[in-house]
């Protein structure tokens, strides 16, 4: 039975092997976390509804013109990216009594949680030529929607005094979260429109 | 004095470094899982604009890229310089676009097609002309849901 045991084999360059293969995921890793600004597309509208169907007051809506040199262009004046927020803000909270014909109408709706409100009938109307640059698209897109967020955020604030942040993380446990939540987005519901592409400014 | 002396010739015993393997292992272990391998060669060129009102994309399984962007220079001798779409691993005419959502959403579970995302990945130079063909061909294919990728910013400026 002379079994001699087996020398141990030396576990000390383990720990190499183990730094390699550590430097090589190191390098190949991406922690890039993608982020972005989602958007919804509208539908294709069903080919026998003619566009010119709907007609939509000039006071509820908020032109906002970009052409292939980049200008903008909002509500017939000549504006710089940063200002924009400020006045599509303007825009869609609008004259709380709904009696200034500069901004939009009021219509009667149900709001869950807050009873009968007036609502704005407001709407954002974007157009951009084919020209445009992307970067610049995405500028006017995020001040648009960032000018949404600010108003929901205030609204948010003054009536449940949670920002729309908060409701958002309380909206998973508490139904009443989730309401108040809907009850924002219901009362300033985020209407930006991009009208079919379109050749301006040639 | 001899105190001393023979507390130096005692001398500290060797830290262990028995133990390294197994950090290192943790190590390697966390960055294996969290690891995302590149699965295509960018092809364009796509430095993405910034905004501040992003949105972190949620399920990575279940987005699917469009980049859109000038040729890297090696391609630019046969492809030019004008902006090109890109999906999976080639160059692609807007009339690809309803395919290559086709393939994507027979990949997925029936029950998760509505849930899919498609970010555009679009150079910031890109011209809006080729996005809005683009668009507009995922709205004639009815996949509404997409994603501008952007990278996060504090401030805009003109």
């Amino acid at each position: 039975m002379g079994r001699r045991s087996a020398p141990e084999i030396n576990a000390g360059s383990m720990a190499d092997i183990a730094f390699l293969l550590l430097i090589f995921f190191l390098v190949t890793t991406t922690m890039d976390v993608d982020t972005g600004l989602t958007r919804r597309l509208p539908p294709m509208p069903e080919e026998e509804i003619e566009p010119d169907d709907v007609k939509v007051k000039q006071r509820n809506i908020f032109q906002v013109l970009v052409n292939m040199n980049n200008d903008l262009l909002v509500e017939g004046e000549p504006m710089l990216v940063t200002e924009l927020r400020e006045k599509a803000k303007e825009f869609i909270i609008g004259d709380p009594t709904f009696q200034d014909e500069t901004f939009p109408e009021g219509k009667m709706t149900e709001i869950p949680g807050l009873g009968n409100l007036k609502v704005s009938k407001q709407i954002v109307s974007l157009q951009n030529d084919r020209g445009t640059a992307y970067e610049m698209y995405i500028k006017v897109q995020n001040e648009l929607v960032g000018a949404y967020n600010d108003v929901r955020d205030e609204f948010a604030i003054e009536r449940f005094g949670k920002t729309m942040k908060q409701l958002e993380d309380a909206s998973e446990k508490s139904s009443k979260a989730k309401q108040q939540l809907k009850a924002v987005k219901k009362f300033y519901p985020q209407r930006i429109s991009e009208a079919e592409p379109k050749n301006i400014g040639e | 004095m001899s105190k001393f002396k023979k507390k130096k010739s005692g001398g500290q015993p060797a830290i262990s470094t028995a133990s390294l393997p197994d950090i290192v292992f943790m190590l390697l272990f966390f960055f294996m899982v969290t690891t995302v391998m590149r699965e295509v060669d960018l092809k364009v060129e796509v430095k993405r604009p910034e905004a501040t009102e992003v949105n972190k994309l949620e399920r990575k399984s279940l987005v699917s890229y469009i980049y859109i962007g000038s040729p890297k220079s090696k391609f630019q001798d046969r492809f030019g310089t004008a902006d090109r779409i890109q999906l999976n691993d080639a160059f692609a005419t807007t009339n690809d676009i309803i395919q290559f959502v086709e393939a994507e959403r027979e990949q997925k579970d029936p029950a998760e097609v509505p849930l899919m995302t498609f970010s555009i990945k679009a150079d910031k130079e890109a011209e809006m002309g080729i996005v809005t063909d683009v668009k507009q061909e995922l709205r004639k294919i009815n996949a509404l849901k997409i994603n501008y990728s952007t990278y996060k910013t504090d401030k805009i400026v003109d």
